[in-house]
Parts: structure tokens; C-alpha cells; sequence
């Protein structure tokens, strides 16, 4: 007979190797699924994570991992900080496309003026943007209670809302035709997030997500806040009696996630979109959920979980054009990923027993 | 700076490597970046059978590869550098969204011929191709005319976009010539494909009197709503969605890209391939009206036809004056026509429809 046991700790093994099991058990079963279509396992899983990478084309495809995993990287340092403290702003979309909408609306208020100083004014009001939409939620829930997860959820549907007004409205390109969609950044220098050399994916989001992982890193281990955020996830009571005030902290983790949402949504505006549309927002928001929890809610763990999912992303289309996979296959693919991280993170706090239950 | 000239030279010396490959195996690839998935039963299910169809055509001549549910924005440019970067050497991308990425990734693949649906941006590798859907239109506004009881068509708009605002002003022309008392509902669903919304409209517009419900939107959501009302009559849109015929789809409007896919590619082949802009309608076949059926009674049918009929040879534009716009200013004199570019652009409903464009 085989049982679950909890352990008297937590397992530091099991809590760093979840991940890479998760991802070999995502390799296998994946494996698996593109067999029974037809395809060939491992010619599927070394398209997926190997051609990127170490690939013909791999001179272009590693700056989209940049590209691909900044946004994720950024947004999911942000949720982490409340996750970590059981505050859960589900709402990234929606200060995502916030902080586009603030700072596209801001480059073109200048447009066609050239300053210098257009692209810093374009950061901070995407920041700005990104930060007042998830005070929405964090003023409710400290003034009246009400629930962070639902508030911040529904705000993402009124954000994609705004979004089409935008595009079809104020934001609207005066030279096009009518079609929705505002003018293209990228054709406004002083606006534009170029690349800070060319061809190597680095733009500006991608500086602001290394920078935000090493501040989250040195504000969880060296900070006092950092210390408070830890110790309420883990112990409410305890925090309490420390002296931790819940609605500062409340009002810090969601402000600072909605904010890092708010400047990756700027940067992806400004940079490789262009322009804001009724369709701009493809899911960064809710993809970093997973992204942090891959990442174990660690900094550096995020950082990580942020490269490998933009590798299955990358891969993913890569193997659906050269081999014919279904996109609902990679989609499959992709949510095992975080399947198998739930399913192995059982072990990190039980143990499985064999044999018969002892009489305690 | 030493990175940018090493991908553009790596770029050029592999679109020229790609030529020389096809040129060599005497197999031209054809890449489709779609914004749906193949079965969506409508928009991106009717690029899909094209390809088919090229396949079909040309055999062992060509080789086609697609990605579907591209986003558009950076995703969809990265998968179309992909299709180029693996020796594409004509890549269709089939979304209004594609046209900016379109534009930036032929600027590097000189080689590579790139075409665009319903966009306006062109460049010496890039044409742009769309059909008049509102040409079909008409046919189905005159159905709609003859077939409503209550004197309420309900239309589902996706975007208040040139595009669909052409066509509800074409089904409304069409509606009014033949039931002067007709009255257009329009809901905008701000998606192309997204059933439960689309279902949800359907019923709301049956729910205020509706009996005719057109659509703008690609899944059959809207059908499946009208089936259960039971008497509520619909049209195919983008595909025939023959599984609601004969009631309560009544006819449709079909994309056929296939004809244009084969001249295209056969053009590749033959490397008379130039730039162009192609706005093909009912004439060319890129605009097909499916079975129209026996729901509807045979006379009316027969106007539907003969209607058809005249759009086809050129007899008739379904924008033909005396028509005024919405605020009772002038838009067509008598006997004048509408020329493509107002059409292109069309940002007013016409004399008679209610309510305003959302911006």
C-alpha cells in the first residue's frame, strides 16, 4: 500500500528540484502526445527546446527569448511579491494594458516634437498607469474589505474594454484609413523603446526586468520589508505580533506589481508592438502567474521560469510550422508544464510511504 | 551595430540561399500565418481550405507550412522571420493586425514575396488582397428584407471597422429597397471569433424582435442561438456553415480564397510575380454566395439571383446613388457609384440606420 505522509519540514530537495522534474515530466508526456499524432517525439521535443536555442537560426531566435521573456519576467517579479505575502493581484492584464494605454498616449501627445525627454515621461506614466489600476483593488480591499482576487480579475475585462475605445477613439492613427489602431511608435524615434544594440533583443524592458529581479532579490533577503512580506505569507500571526502593518503591505505589493505591469506593458507598446490595438494584450498578465510560480516565487527562480517559457513559446510556433504540430497541441504542451509543477510540488511537503500504516 | 549588420547579411544570404534551394528542387514554399485556429468554421477555416487547395494544385511543386492562433503584434512577426528564415519563399498573412509586422520583416527578406489580407501598406515585396464581402451583402440584405416579419434585422458587428460598417450599409440599402419599414439592431461584439459572445448577442438581438440576424462575426454560435429560437433566420458568414441550411441559414456569404492562392503562387513559380492590390468580389468568384435555400420562397430567390447576377457582370454596384449619409447629407448623386477609395475608408452609416458608430 502506498500513502502520503506529511513530512515535519518542508523538503529544500524537493523545493528547487519540482521545477526541473516538472519540465522532465513535461518533456516525456509531451513526448508521448506528439507521438500519438503522428509526429516524432524527439524531433518535436529538440525543435521545442533545442532549435532556439542551438539551432540553424539560433543568431535570431535568442534575442526573442529577450523579447518574449521580459514582459513575463517583469510582470511576475511583481506578483511574486504579493504571492508571497497572500496577496493575490490576478489582475497583471489589465495594469498591463493600463500602462501601455498611459504611456502610447503619452508619446503621442508630443507626436511630432523630437525631445529626449519624451521616452523618460513615457516611462513613468506607464509605471503610473499600471499603478493606479491595481490601487483600484488594493484602497477596496483595505478600506472595505472586499476580495483582491475578484476586483483585480474583472478590472482586466474593463481594461480590455478601454483598450478598444482607445483604439478605435482618442488613440486612433489620423493617417489610417479609418482602421483602428494608433500610430506606429516605432516610426517615432524620440518615442520608440529601439534596441539598445541592434538585432540583440535588449530594449529597455529587458534592462527593467534584470533590474527588478535584483531588487526584488536584495529587498526579500536584506529588507525589512522584504522580511515582513515573507513572514506574513508564512505566518500571519506571527507577523502580526512583529508589528507588520497589513494595510501598507497590502497597498506595497499590489501597487509595486501593478506598477512593474504598467512599465511592461509601456515597453512592449513602445518597442517590439508599435502600436496600441484592440488586440495588443496576448496574455503576458496571466501567463506570468504561472511564470512565478515556476520560479518558486524566487527572484532568480522567476528569471528562469521567464527564459523557459518563452523557449516553449518559440519553439512551440517553430514546431508547428516545420512540423505540423496543432497549436492546441503546444497549448497542451504548455499547460502540463504547470500541471506537473503542481503535482511534484505534493512531494516538497509530503513523502510517500510503502507498506502497511504503522499503528502511532 | 556589428550584430545588425551580421543579421541582415546572414538574413539576405539565406533568402537568396532559400531561392537558390526551391529554384533547384523546383519546389516553391508558401507559409500561412493565421489568426485562428483552422477549424474556427469560418475566417481562418477558409484560408486554411486555399491552402488545401494549393496542395491540391500543384502537388509535389509546392510545399506549404502554417502556424495558427498568431497573435498579432511581435508574435506574429517573429513566426513570420521563422517561415522566411526556413526558405519560404511567398508567405500569406491573413489578419488586418499582421500589416505593420508584414511590412517590417519583408524590409529583410527582400527576396521573400509577402501578401497581405485586408491591409493598405505595400511595398515592392508586399501586396495586399481582400474581397467585397459587401457585394454579398446586398444579396443578403435583400433576402433579409423579403424574409423579415417583424420588420427587424439584427446585425452583430465585430469592430467599427471600413470593412464592417461597408457591409451594414450595403445589407441596409438592400433591406430597405424591398421593405421600406425594415429597421436595423446592431450589436458590436469587439471580437472576430469568440462563440459565447457571439451567442449571447444573437439572443439579445432576437430578444428585442429580431427575425433576421446577419453577422459579421466567424463562428456558428449565432446560428446554433437562431436554431433554438426556431424562427429566426440567419446567414453563413466567411463559410457556408451548411450544417444550420436549410433553416435558419437561409444562404451565405463564402470567402473562396483558393483561385487566388493558385494564380499567386503559379506567379512565384514563374517569377512574374509583381506588387499589386487586389479587391476581387463576386465577378472573379473571391466572393461566393452559398446555396440559397428553399426556406426561401422561389421568387424571392430568383431576385436574389438575378441581383447576384448583374453584381457579377458589373451591371450593378450595390452602392449606387441617389443615397444620403446618416445626417441627411449628400453621399451619391443619382446614378453615381461609390469608387474604392470612399469605400475603402467608409466611416458613416447611410440614411436610415439608427444609432451611432462606437469610436
Amino acid at each position: 500500500m502506498i500513502r502520503l505522509e506529511k513530512r515535519p519540514q518542508a523538503s529544500q530537495v524537493f523545493s528547487w528540484a519540482t521545477p526541473l522534474l516538472a519540465v522532465l515530466a513535461t518533456m516525456f508526456f509531451g513526448g508521448l502526445l506528439f507521438a500519438a499524432l503522428g509526429k516524432d517525439p524527439i524531433t518535436s521535443i529538440l525543435t521545442i527546446f533545442w532549435q532556439p536555442l542551438f539551432g540553424d537560426f539560433a543568431f535570431y531566435y535568442r534575442p526573442q527569448l529577450l523579447i518574449k521573456g521580459a514582459p513575463l519576467v517583469l510582470i511576475a517579479i511583481g506578483l511574486s511579491l504579493g504571492f508571497k505575502a497572500g496577496i493575490w493581484n490576478i489582475g497583471a492584464e489589465g495594469q498591463y494594458i493600463m500602462g501601455a494605454i498611459f504611456g502610447a498616449a503619452t508619446g503621442l501627445a508630443f507626436y511630432p516634437t523630437e525631445s529626449f525627454l519624451i521616452f523618460p515621461l513615457m516611462i513613468l506614466a506607464g509605471a503610473l498607469g499600471g499603478l493606479v489600476w491595481a490601487m483600484i483593488p488594493a484602497v477596496l480591499k483595505v478600506k472595505f474589505g472586499t476580495n483582491e482576487i475578484l476586483v483585480s480579475l474583472m478590472l482586466v475585462y474593463v481594461a480590455e474594454q478601454f483598450l478598444a475605445s482607445m483604439s478605435l477613439g482618442l488613440l486612433k492613427n489620423p493617417e489610417g484609413f479609418g482602421f483602428p489602431g494608433s500610430r506606429n511608435l516605432q516610426q517615432y524615434p524620440s518615442a520608440h523603446n529601439a534596441e539598445l544594440i541592434a538585432g540583440s533583443g535588449m530594449h529597455w524592458g529587458v534592462v527593467a526586468a534584470l533590474i527588478a529581479v535584483i531588487f526584488a532579490y536584495v529587498l526579500l533577503a536584506r529588507h525589512q520589508l522584504g522580511f515582513a512580506i515573507r513572514v506574513t505569507g508564512e505566518a500571519p500571526r506571527a507577523a502580526k505580533f512583529s508589528g507588520v502593518n497589513p494595510t501598507r503591505l497590502v497597498l506595497f505589493c499590489m501597487g509595486m506589481s501593478g506598477l512593474l505591469a504598467g512599465l511592461a506593458g509601456m515597453f512592449e507598446v513602445a518597442g517590439p508592438a508599435g502600436q496600441i490595438t484592440i488586440d495588443f494584450n496576448v496574455g503576458y498578465g496571466f501567463t506570468a502567474i504561472i511564470v512565478a510560480f515556476l520560479g518558486r516565487l524566487h527572484p532568480i527562480g522567476i528569471l528562469l521560469a521567464g527564459g523557459l517559457m518563452a523557449l516553449t513559446y518559440i519553439g512551440g510556433d517553430i514546431a508547428q510550422s516545420q512540423l505540423g504540430l496543432p497549436a492546441a497541441a503546444i497549448q497542451v504542451f504548455q499547460g502540463m508544464l504547470l500541471f506537473f509543477l503542481l503535482a511534484f510540488d505534493l512531494f516538497t511537503n509530503y513523502r510517500l510511504r510503502f507498506g502497511r500504516a504503522e499503528v502511532a | 551595430m556589428k550584430l545588425s549588420t551580421l543579421l541582415a547579411s546572414a538574413a539576405l544570404a539565406l533568402g537568396l540561399a532559400g531561392g537558390a534551394y526551391a529554384d533547384a528542387h523546383g519546389k516553391t514554399k508558401v507559409g500561412f500565418v493565421f489568426v485562428g485556429p483552422v477549424g474556427d468554421g469560418g475566417w481562418t477555416y477558409e484560408h486554411n481550405q486555399g491552402r488545401l487547395a494549393l496542395e491540391e494544385e500543384f502537388g509535389d511543386q509546392v510545399e506549404t507550412v502554417f502556424v495558427e492562433s498568431v497573435a498579432e503584434g511581435p508574435d506574429s512577426e517573429r513566426v513570420m522571420t521563422q517561415m522566411a528564415l526556413d526558405g519560404a519563399d511567398l508567405i500569406f498573412t491573413t489578419s488586418f493586425g499582421y500589416m505593420d509586422p508584414t511590412i517590417n520583416v519583408a524590409a529583410k527578406f527582400p527576396d521573400v514575396k509577402f501578401e497581405h489580407a485586408t491591409g493598405y501598406k505595400r511595398a515592392d515585396n508586399v501586396a495586399t488582397y481582400s474581397a467585397r464581402f459587401y457585394e454579398g451583402r446586398a444579396i443578403q440584405g435583400h433576402i433579409a428584407g423579403k424574409m423579415t416579419k417583424s420588420n427587424i434585422v439584427g446585425y452583430i458587428g465585430s469592430f467599427p471597422i471600413p470593412e464592417v460598417i461597408r457591409g451594414i450599409n450595403s445589407a441596409y440599402i438592400h433591406a430597405k429597397k424591398v421593405n421600406p419599414d425594415v429597421e436595423f439592431k446592431i450589436i458590436w461584439a469587439y471580437t472576430w471569433f469568440d462563440p459565447a459572445k457571439e451567442a449571447d448577442a444573437a439572443k439579445v438581438l432576437i430578444e428585442q424582435g429580431a427575425d433576421v440576424v446577419l453577422q459579421h462575426t466567424d463562428s456558428t454560435a449565432p446560428q446554433a442561438a437562431a436554431q433554438e429560437a426556431g424562427n429566426v433566420v440567419t446567414f453563413g458568414q466567411a463559410s457556408d456553415m451548411a450544417q444550420y441550411a436549410p433553416f435558419p441559414r437561409v444562404s451565405s456569404i463564402i470567402d473562396d480564397w483558393a483561385p487566388y492562392y493558385i494564380e499567386r503562387t503559379k506567379a512565384v513559380m514563374d517569377g512574374t510575380w509583381t506588387s499589386t492590390d487586389t479587391w476581387d468580389g463576386i465577378g472573379p468568384g473571391m466572393v461566393a454566395i452559398g446555396e440559397i435555400s428553399d426556406a426561401v420562397p422561389a421568387d424571392v430567390k430568383e431576385e436574389a439571383l438575378a441581383l447576384k447576377a448583374s453584381i457579377a457582370d458589373g451591371s450593378y454596384h450595390p452602392f449606387t446613388g441617389p443615397l444620403k449619409k446618416q445626417d441627411g447629407s449628400d453621399f451619391l448623386a443619382e446614378g453615381e457609384t461609390a469608387d474604392d477609395g470612399t469605400l475603402a475608408g467608409m466611416n458613416f452609416y447611410v440614411e436610415g440606420i439608427t444609432g451611432d458608430i462606437p469610436n
